[in-house]
């Protein structure tokens, strides 16, 4: 298990230094991401590690958890989002609803078309 | 009791993250029996049920955000570790996600920009300010890239972060009933679209529901986060 969690804050780390290093418009965590999974596909076995699945399993079950410090943080832009409610209401609602279904839509149709 | 103690105790539990930590782990908890207790209604949603009550709880209280956040911090830390181990549904879809290649980063690509077109276009017709336009172009991308993406287009960052993060709940809650009203019942695509609309936090979702859209959720987040970052700032001084 401490292997496994000390792989996922070393990809996490590389990916940090290079998002900064490189000047990269993409956060570390997610260059961090790209890293495993390339290290995951250079392995010679097809499965993966058991320990790395364990501690992955358990911290993607509970992903949400993990959103709620920052999600408590819109409290502080209460006053904000009060100014200009009406616009900023409507894309939320309507303007992400849309995007999930036009994004749906379109990748299974692309889906059907482009092989499978 | 003597009132002395009574304040060294409140001093002890402000001071330390035990009492913000225990909260959140307790709240998340609570919002996971009451999604079971409600079978699963969309609206029931564990993320917008916590946000929702422990919000309430510090205004309520008149606890400071800052100081919930410097003991709920740790939690918030694992969400980079959390991010990296998304590697790990994409890889156990891997033979999936090859063969579903092309189609995946064209949804996405295409998604992510209409995303950011509707946003606007919704805030140019209600009438909103340019810099509260600029913050709303961003909305479905996770929220750090998002906020340097508003910054770089004139928004304010601090908005987009609010911004995202409500995106994201709607999204979780609202958007597989969306799906299936539009009749995507593909996983793939179900994950795509979550992912690329609501970020992380509809990834979250798609994970508990479905091993492959988590995967493909996972992967439209990322690529998402790319594509939106590399041409959203181009096509705003284009067509700004």
């Amino acid at each position: 298990m401490i292997g496994a969690l000390a792989t996922l804050l070393l990809c996490q780390l590389a990916g940090e230094i290079a998002a900064r290093g490189l000047g990269l418009p993409v956060p570390g965590p997610v260059i961090g991401m790209v890293l495993l999974f390339v290290a995951l596909l250079l392995r010679r076995e097809r499965d993966t590690p058991q320990a790395l699945g364990r501690v992955a399993d358990g911290l993607l079950g509970n992903l949400g958890l993990l959103f709620i410090p920052a999600g408590v943080g819109v409290i502080l832009y209460l006053p904000l989002l009060a100014r200009d409610w009406a616009p900023i209401s409507l894309a939320i609602v309507l303007g992400t609803l849309a995007s999930i279904a036009v994004t749906g839509r379109l990748a299974q149709s692309l889906l059907r078309h482009l092989g499978q | 009791m003597i009132p002395g103690g009574l304040a060294e105790i409140w001093v002890y539990l402000a001071r330390e993250p035990l009492a913000a930590l225990t909260a959140t782990l307790l709240v998340w908890w609570m919002a996971l029996r009451l999604q079971q207790a409600l079978r699963q209604h969309p609206l029931a949603n564990p993320v917008l049920i916590a946000v929702a009550l422990l919000a309430g709880g510090l205004l309520a209280a008149g606890i400071d955000y800052r100081a919930y956040f410097a003991g709920a911090q740790f939690v918030h830390f694992l969400l980079g570790p959390a991010t990296v181990a998304l590697a790990v549904p994409l890889y156990r879809e891997w033979q999936l996600v090859r063969r579903s290649a092309a189609a995946a980063v064209l949804s996405v690509t295409f998604g992510g920009l209409f995303a950011a077109a509707i946003g606007v276009a919704l805030a140019l017709m209600m009438g909103a300010a340019p810099d509260v336009t600029a913050s709303l172009a961003p909305r479905s991308v996770t929220t750090p890239v998002a906020m340097g993406i508003a910054e770089r287009i004139g928004g304010l960052p601090s908005l987009t972060a609010a911004v995202v993060i409500c995106s994201g709940v709607v999204g979780a809650a609202l958007g597989p009933a969306t799906l299936n009203l539009v009749r995507v019942m593909d996983w793939r695509a179900r994950g795509l679209a979550m992912g690329t609309a609501a970020h992380g936090i509809g990834t979250a979702r798609a994970l508990t529901v479905n091993p492959t859209a988590g995967a493909f959720s996972g992967l439209a987040m990322g690529l998402n986060a790319l594509t939106t970052a590399l041409l959203l700032p181009l096509l705003w001084r284009l067509l700004g």
